[in-house]
């Protein structure tokens, strides 16, 4: 029977494959290759089917602000809302250009929480207090400004745990 | 521009109400939209809330310019410049708003 789940489509190479993007999505399809001791045409064939079905959404450029020397700050706040408002809420925080993240999430409460950067603490809470406290159905904002970053990676799954799903 | 007690007293949308936070980016959930209605929210904020406000001169420039009550504006400046706080801060923001409000209504007709 055929699984429903569009992860159970990838094996451990596509897996390694991507893995091996998401440290350097500028390296050749040679150059994963022969890391992997495949042909760059198999490389090649595997990243279109993942790019064609979706599991690679895009490759971009991670800069480095602070080597630039932009100045800015970065800050983690927590929304709590009236639930009926949630998703307008979260909605309308995507289409500030200082929002970078936005998700809901359950606890105690459902709340939604934001990834945000502003040049000062003057401008974070500037636009804090103009853009997004009026929004109706804001009860309440917790905001952390963060002071050291110590890792920043995005999910792929262990090869392992494909296994072990794919056993089920 | 000439004063305007109907503009001061005047119920204001969401963009130009008064957000209270407790510190930067930390908002408190209570707004006021308009004189009375921030009259009402400094009687039970949380005063850290009103110490924030009054010392990166919030209620000054709010009242001034969205309110346009520059004689209010300069009272509350004077309780910055006095470095007033805690319960003593929240009493004597009362006493001045209140106190105003009640100029700018007038007195009651008979």
């Amino acid at each position: 029977m055929k699984s429903r789940n569009p992860g159970a489509m990838l094996d451990d190479l596509d897996l390694q494959i991507l893995r091996l993007l998401q440290k350097n999505a500028k390296q050749t399809y040679s150059e994963i290759g022969n890391k992997l001791h495949i042909a760059h045409s198999t490389v090649y064939d595997r990243i279109q089917k993942m790019e064609e079905r979706g599991f690679i959404k895009k490759y971009e450029a991670m800069i480095d602000p602070e080597k630039m020397g932009i100045q800015h700050i970065t800050a983690l706040m927590t929304i709590t809302t009236d639930p009926k408002e949630t998703e307008k809420i979260a909605e309308k925080l995507t289409r500030f250009s200082q929002v970078l993240e936005v998700a809901t999430s359950f606890s105690e409460e459902l709340v939604i929480g934001a990834k945000v950067v502003a040049k000062n603490q003057a401008e974070l809470h500037s636009f804090i207090a103009k853009s997004i406290a009026p929004l109706p159905g804001v009860l309440r904002i917790r905001t952390a400004i963060v002071t050291k970053k110590y890792k920043e990676e995005r999910f792929c799954p262990p090869e392992r745990r494909l296994r072990e799903r794919n056993n089920l | 521009m000439m004063f305007s007690s109907s503009r001061t007293l005047r119920n204001l949308n969401r963009e130009e109400a008064f957000y209270f936070f407790t510190s930067i980016g930390n908002y408190t959930g209570q707004s006021a939209a308009s004189l009375e209605e921030f009259l009402q929210k400094i009687k039970d904020i949380n005063v850290k809330s009103l110490e924030f406000h009054l010392f990166r001169e919030d209620f000054e420039k709010w009242i001034a310019q969205t309110l346009g009550d520059n004689k209010l504006a300069e009272e509350i400046k004077d309780l910055r410049v006095q470095k007033v706080v805690g319960n003593a801060l929240r009493d004597r923001l009362y006493f001045l708003v209140s106190r105003r409000i009640k100029e700018l209504k007038g007195p009651p007709l008979r």
